[in-house]
């Protein structure tokens, strides 16, 4: 179940490693496992595109990495995961907080929610600074400034005395970008940071996180429902399906020869230009599985896969490497030609 | 902001001339055999008829209540019965006294209910949560007449304590002054402690899960920081509000203390004032503590427009 | 709670029952019954709120209490055992005697009927009171809301006990002159809570598409509101039943409750005054005891059911801003 080695990163060690990761939740109604067996390595600069339906363990599997998971009812338990040699599992808590915010930090799907309402946007910006930086007086105000001018807004010395409310949705994504590289990461997870934006702005906020991590060298996750959305600014793209990774490629290989139903599914459910007008589009029919209620004992997609056979139902595909650097988790990859 | 607290006030005016007059209104519809009985039993008066000149009873109904407000915005609330003094006079002797009383339960309040409201929403379904969920439930429930009962009682039976029936003055030694006050608001501070604290934690345990925590807390903040900084602030904001509901309940709690460990405050004379059948006084009292419960709730609308910056005035 | 275009009443009901309750419960095969959601709410507080069920288990003591009171009793509450004044608690007298004799154990059985008798007649009118009130506040709006809404706070800012003890002074004593004091402290509050229930609904689809296709105002009001403020006003009366007893025991106690020689708890904490209590300490804590457990089966009661109809009630002050 090792991940192939990169064959152009094999000299760069990856900065995060993450090896059979699983994570189960403990709930009144019953116990439900969220991440089933997620292996990855994100290596330095680089940028990853994670795709997949909500609920499908993409988030957890990064507020795991960052041990925000509350436990419990939250378990987390790996083979390996490892930042930068540190092991996560093992960290204490002060040592992930040294971690959290200054060598990862994140940035979450809805702006409006994730600045706290009572407090000035300069105020929730220095705290982090702050702590893991240990500027003050006029530095820390000046590094507010130069972050907040970095990721485009206007009158920053303004800024940094309003309160979230008064900002728009797109202002208030910019400067949880501009907290989240305050302190120069080495990665940074952005959980579905567009979602909740208006379409015009979405495109914005996406090229300003690939500009600024390429810039600083961070490697960056991007969270994402949309594969249209990780298309132009990822190196790298996993899909995941109910806990588990189903493909894994390059994202230029990924686009021209997806070999998972499901992959292949989400890419003909993209919008596109060039397709001819009043076409429908595709969207895959019926709904992922209740991960709290069934249990799955074959493939999780074989009830909504167009090429499922009785090897699907019956048993679970691992996965395997198709292609160099191309991963599936399907009995039907060789076969799984793009249709329709 | 200038123009909130205006409107504020503005809003004010028609509450305050309701609630001056249901308080007119309540004494009007005192039944005749009242003020037999207060010429029978309390020698008021001679007759009903002088009484009733007296009380103004005997002037017409728009006459008597354009005389009630013209003298009550003057600050003048009638003169008592018994005592034949001016009733804002005899209100403000005793106010001090159940002010302080009401303040220093307040005060116990908020020292307890808040640090263990959060307390039991931090840790939320341990056996530490259950036991201080099922203290605050108790302590709703028991009353504090029944608490205050107890204590006289058993203090005097296991510690040969008993309260004091001499009232010392502030102005004579307010040390023993205050002193003599804290276990009546102990006592009047259990069940406000106890709702306080269930509203923190309710709060508490929705503000932790608001998406801004995990922003904190992903910015490798500390569990203490998150808590005081992010979390409290926000919690409190709705808890503010409640004390402004309790504001009235405090009042009432002040009665029965008063009541039962003897201190000359306002709500002694209340009940005085009621085993006298003396109306002017009930009048004024009324109007008194619901004009201050008004302008106290203004403040805490005022406060709150402060403290939540996402309050528009 | 869900909300659907309804038809029927029964539907609207079953609208109630919280989503998270047992899937067999929305099953449409069966005709649901009229109070099928009453038995689930019963089967959901046994199973989830243990708390909730043993405060259900002292309100049905309590009211055992009340309605046996002459079967349960010992003694006439009111019959004066001679000499055998302040007696300790023992075979003959469960709770001892008071200072006139009289078995303490039957006046507290039959004080129950006292507390449940007031406390049920002014949970009543209040909450008569307080859906009128509010149900024309919510439903309606515009200057008729603003006027009551001003009453509303110009009552509210009287103190309860003040209300009540003013009430009493001009009222005189009486049973019914308690309940409508105890009924005057208290409907001013529900009302809001259950305004704001009405704003909740007043513009769901349900409601919009009954009027869409021309139902009167009061066939809406009756058929549609008023069957979905029926969770905020159980909710409400069994909290306002603990609030009532807990009002009514110091009524009593300051000497202005249920006049004598009616059993009533609080006063019996009073009436025997201090020296008696000395020498005979079951005085003060048996009656203190009934008030405290009546209060605490009814606020458990009531906040187990609150959880479990609906979450949007638990902080009474956002439904009051």
């Amino acid at each position: 179940m090792m991940p192939t080695p990169m064959q152009n990163q094999q000299q760069a060690k990856p900065i995060l490693e993450v090896h059979g990761l699983i994570v189960r939740f403990t709930l009144r109604d019953g116990a439900l496992i969220a991440v089933r067996n997620v292996s990855f390595d994100l290596f330095p600069g680089e940028s990853l595109g994670v795709v997949g339906e909500s609920g499908c363990g993409k988030s957890v599997t990064f507020l795991s990495v960052m041990r925000l998971i509350p436990t419990p009812p939250g378990k987390i338990d790996a083979v390996k995961m490892r930042f930068s040699g540190m092991d996560l599992l093992d960290a204490s808590k002060r040592q992930m907080r040294r971690i959290r915010g200054n060598r990862i930090s994140m940035v979450f799907q809805d702006p409006m929610s994730s600045l706290n309402p009572v407090l000035t946007i300069g105020r929730q910006m220095r705290e982090g600074i702050q702590l893991h930086l240990g500027l003050s007086g006029r530095s820390l105000d000046d590094r507010c400034i130069e972050l907040l001018d970095k990721v485009g807004i206007s009158a920053p010395e303004m800024r940094l005395k309003s309160y979230p409310h008064q900002l728009s949705g797109g202002i208030r994504q910019r400067v949880m970008i501009a907290m989240a590289l305050s302190c120069n990461p080495s990665i940074l997870l952005a959980d579905e940071p567009t979602t909740a934006l208006d379409v015009t702005i979405q495109d914005q906020i996406l090229r300003l996180i690939r500009d600024l991590t390429r810039d600083l060298g961070t490697a960056s996750v991007l969270i994402t429902h949309n594969l249209g959305a990780v298309a132009g600014t990822t190196d790298r793209i996993m899909v995941m399906y109910a806990g588990r990774i189903v493909e894994k490629a390059p994202t230029p290989l990924l686009f021209k020869d997806p070999r998972h139903p499901y992959t292949q599914g989400l890419l003909r459910s993209i919008p596109r230009v060039d397709q001819p007008a009043g076409r429908r589009l595709y969207s895959i029919s019926g709904a992922p599985p209740d991960l709290l209620r069934e249990t799955i004992q074959g493939c999780a997609f074989a009830p909504r896969c167009p090429l499922a056979e009785e090897q699907c139902v019956a048993q679970a595909p691992s996965l395997e490497p198709f292609a160099p650097e191309h991963l599936v988790s399907c009995w039907k990859a060789a076969d799984a030609h793009q249709h329709g | 902001m200038k123009r909130y607290i205006t409107r504020r006030l503005l809003l004010l005016l028609p509450t305050l001339l309701l609630v001056s007059f249901l308080v007119f209104c309540i004494v009007r519809i005192i039944p005749g055999d009242a003020v037999t009985l207060m010429v029978a039993e309390m020698g008021f008066a001679d007759d009903e008829a002088e009484l009733r000149a007296v009380l103004g009873l005997d002037q017409s109904l728009p006459r008597q209540y354009w005389n009630y407000m013209r003298n009550a915005l003057r600050g003048d609330l009638g003169t008592s019965l018994w005592s034949g003094q001016p009733v804002l006079e005899e209100i403000t002797r005793r106010l001090p006294l159940t002010f302080r009383l009401a303040l220093m339960a307040l005060f116990w309040t908020l020292l307890t209910g808040i640090p263990l409201g959060v307390l039991s929403a931090l840790k939320q379904d341990t056996w530490l949560d259950y036991l201080l969920r099922s203290v605050s439930v108790g302590g709703l429930s028991i009353p504090s007449f029944w608490l205050a009962t107890l204590l006289v009682v058993f203090g005097a039976i296991w510690f040969r304590w008993v309260p004091p029936i001499d009232f010392i003055p502030f102005g004579e030694d307010p040390l023993a002054s205050l002193g003599q006050l804290v276990v009546p608001s102990l006592v009047l501070s259990v069940a406000l402690s106890a709702s306080i604290m269930r509203m923190t934690r309710t709060m508490m345990l929705e503000v932790m899960r608001e998406d801004y925590i995990r922003t904190a807390r992903a910015k490798g903040l500390s569990e203490w920081v998150v808590v005081i900084r992010h979390a409290l602030a926000n919690s409190l904001i709705p808890v503010l509000s409640i004390m402004g509901i309790q504001m009235a309940f405090l009042v009432g709690g002040t009665v029965i203390m008063e009541s039962i460990f003897v201190l000359p405050g306002m709500g002694k004379y209340l009940l005085d004032a009621i085993t006298w059948r003396d109306y002017p006084v009930i009048q004024g009292i009324n109007l008194f503590i619901c004009t201050l419960i008004i302008c106290i709730n203004l403040v805490i609308d005022l406060l709150y427009g402060v403290l939540d910056p996402r309050i528009r005035y | 709670m869900k909300k659907q275009p309804h038809k029927r009443t029964r539907d609207t009901i079953a609208a109630l029952k919280p989503h998270y309750l047992p899937a067999s419960a929305d099953a449409g095969g069966a005709a649901p019954h009229r109070y099928h959601w009453l038995i689930d709410l019963f089967i959901q507080l046994v199973k989830t709120k243990p708390l909730g069920a043993f405060g259900g288990a002292l309100v049905l003591t309590l009211v055992l209490m009340a309605l046996a009171a002459p079967l349960i009793a010992t003694h006439d509450p009111n019959e004066m055992h001679g000499m055998q004044t302040l007696v300790p608690p023992g075979s003959d007298f469960f709770f001892g005697t008071d200072a006139l004799a009289r078995d303490l154990f039957s006046r507290i059985v039959h004080g129950a009927r006292v507390s449940l008798t007031v406390g049920l007649g002014a949970v009543g009118l209040s909450i008569f009171l307080a859906t009128v009130i509010g149900v024309l506040s919510g439903y309606f709006g515009g200057v008729l809301d603003t006027i009551l809404q001003r009453c509303v706070d110009a009552i509210m800012s009287f103190p309860w006990l003040i209300i009540m003890l003013t009430v009493m002074s001009i009222l005189g004593p009486g049973t019914g002159n308690v309940i409508l004091a105890l009924a005057l402290a208290g409907f001013a509050g529900s009302s809001r809570v259950i305004r704001s229930a009405v704003l909740a609904i007043k513009h769901s689809e349900y409601v919009l598409a009954a009027r869409s296709i021309g139902c009167r105002q009061p066939a809406i009001l009756i058929r549609h509101i008023l069957p979905n403020v029926a969770a905020p006003i159980l909710v409400l009366a069994t909290l306002g039943l603990g609030n009532a007893i807990l009002a009514e025991a110091a009524l009593s106690f300051l000497g202005y409750g249920v006049p004598p020689p009616a059993p009533s708890w609080g006063r019996m904490l009073s009436g025997d005054g201090l020296d008696h209590m000395l020498r005979g300490p079951w005085l003060v804590i048996f009656p203190g005891l009934a008030i405290s457990a009546a209060v605490f089966g009814f606020n458990m009661l009531g906040d187990a059911l609150r959880d479990l109809l609906d979450p949007r009630l638990t902080g009474g002050a956002r439904a009051n801003k």
